[in-house]
């Protein structure tokens, strides 16, 4: 389980992150939806220590991640995929060099099982026969499938998805949501995905968590944070404009 | 509790403070950063195809560029000294005093500038473009260690590669000091080359190759160090690269300034 505790961030002393407190329960996908520019990615950062917190703490089965430094914070890490914002593939390498890279490097396997794994985590994303392309030579879409083929090649326990369709166009948000439902279902790994894709978010979350100004201010299942009170989550939820941040 | 508001006289002294925290401070994660680099150069595991790609990088690649400014440099040399000299009667020290301007400064100082036009440039730029594009973050969460894949062989490269191009830069320049004193000027080719051994010792030699060393490491810890610290996009990049361009060069001046004044 990952239990985040009165979570503080600031920058420069400007409060991004006031109080953050969350419990994500094993193997469900929870979403953490709000504005751009609300802190989701920051928040994101500090579940995978990639930031520290000022203070406050984040657990991952009991161990706090933001006290752990060097080969302590990289065992927590090894049970970790993240597939980030534009991908981050490395674009010096191809598509399948980008795969098979976590495996090269973090495994033992024989190049023959590593290929077979690459090849199995390219189907699995409906890639397979794309591999030998760079990741400039494919489509936006297909490198955020790139990306969901690295980051759970290696089979994590815990998959991060840091807003996975945004820039992406309505029927590949779809085929995105239905491609991580469908990993989710075969590989049963937690998921925590930053997004704001309203309501595409709400049938693939088990939990959505929505964050504003720093806080989580409502969490619940997709249909409690759609039939909520709360006026922040409604006019959210509803695109309605209002004060800008 | 917020502090109450300076008095406007002592507001300049809050500025000088601010900036040598600034670059007290800058100057503490700039030295971290090559502990943490030379750490991960000496601790396993070791990546033989991230150097060997860093030596074609740095080094390979800078080929032509050094071979082109060695031999106009040394052709400078030669027409330049030659001139001075036969005021003097002297011609036949060319060979002496362009080997030991070239051996003992031009080499490594214009090598070292060459090298860090083209490659450390370069090199900022694509970690610059790596960190705004969250690759190196991507290692990070892999639990890889960006030091060990990206810095680290960066700067074991510069070590290996720079002496080698300085020493390259060297003959070219004193072949191309051969050209115009010998061929172009009349002086006999067993003077230019006789004179030369008699002046030049190994001294000259190894204070040319430490000097090369030290710019070596320099260049690619300045370079790897902007571009590992890029913030605020495309234009971030940029800046990051003329700062380790300017930096690297000014920063090659001052200690060739110091070893010149250290070195035999």
């Amino acid at each position: 389980m990952i239990k985040v505790e009165r979570l503080w961030k600031s920058f420069r002393g400007t409060p991004v992150l006031r109080g953050i407190d969350l419990e994500v329960p094993d193997g469900t996908i929870t979403v953490i939806i709000g504005r751009s520019g609300g802190g989701k990615s920051v928040f994101l950062k500090h579940l995978i220590g990639l930031l520290r917190p000022d203070s406050g703490r984040v657990l991952v089965d009991g161990v706090d991640v933001g006290a752990l430094r060097g080969r302590a914070l990289d065992e927590v890490r090894k049970r970790y995929g993240v597939v980030f914002q534009g991908g981050a593939l490395f674009d010096s390498m191809t598509c399948r060099e980008n795969v098979a890279f976590p495996l090269r490097e973090k495994t033992r396997l024989s190049r023959t099982d590593i290929a077979k794994q690459v090849d199995t985590a390219l189907e699995r994303v409906g890639l397979a026969g794309i591999g030998d392309k760079y990741p400039e030579e494919v489509s936006g879409g297909m490198r955020k499938r790139v990306a969901f083929a690295r980051a759970l090649v290696t089979q994590p326990e815990i998959v991060f998805f840091d807003e996975p369709t945004t820039g992406l166009d309505p029927v590949l948000v779809n085929t995105i949501h239905r491609l991580i439902r469908d990993l989710h279902q075969t590989s049963r790994f937690t998921a925590i995905m930053v997004s704001h894709e309203i309501p595409e978010v709400f049938e693939i979350a088990d939990r959505v968590g929505m964050l504003h100004e720093g806080r989580i201010v409502e969490i619940g299942s997709p249909a409690e944070i759609q039939r909520s009170s709360n006026p922040i989550v409604q006019q959210f939820i509803r695109g309605e404009p209002g004060t800008e941040p | 509790m917020a502090e109450p508001p300076l008095a406007p006289a002592l507001r300049p002294v809050e500025g000088l403070g601010r900036f040598v925290l600034h670059i007290v401070s800058s100057a503490g994660r700039f030295g971290t950063f090559l502990g943490q680099a030379l750490a991960a150069m000496v601790t396993p595991p070791f990546k033989l195809w991230p150097l060997l790609g860093r030596i074609n990088y740095i080094g390979f690649r800078s080929l032509l560029i050094i071979l082109l400014t060695g031999a106009f440099t040394g052709m400078v040399l030669g027409l330049q000294i030659f001139f001075t000299l036969s005021r003097f009667g002297s011609e036949a020290f060319l060979g002496p005093a362009v080997a030991l301007s070239l051996i003992r400064e031009l080499g490594p100082v214009l090598a070292a500038l060459m090298v860090t036009g083209r490659a450390g440039s370069a090199l900022t730029a694509e970690l610059g473009i790596m960190r705004i594009t969250e690759q190196i973050d991507a290692l990070t969460v892999m639990a890889l260690s960006p030091m060990r894949f990206l810095v680290a062989p960066s700067i074991v490269a510069g070590l290996i590669t720079f002496p080698m191009m300085t020493a390259l830069f060297d003959v070219v320049g004193i072949f191309g000091g051969y050209l115009v004193g010998v061929q172009l000027l009349g002086l006999s080719e067993g003077t230019y080359f006789g004179e030369m051994q008699t002046f030049v010792d190994m001294a000259d030699i190894m204070t040319g190759f430490w000097k090369s060393v030290c710019f070596g490491v320099i260049v690619t810890w300045v370079c790897t160090y902007k571009g590992f610290h890029v913030s605020r996009g495309a234009e971030g990049v940029a800046a990051a690269t003329t700062q380790a361009v300017v930096l690297s060069s000014v920063l090659i001046l001052v200690w060739d300034y110091f070893l010149g004044t250290v070195l035999p």
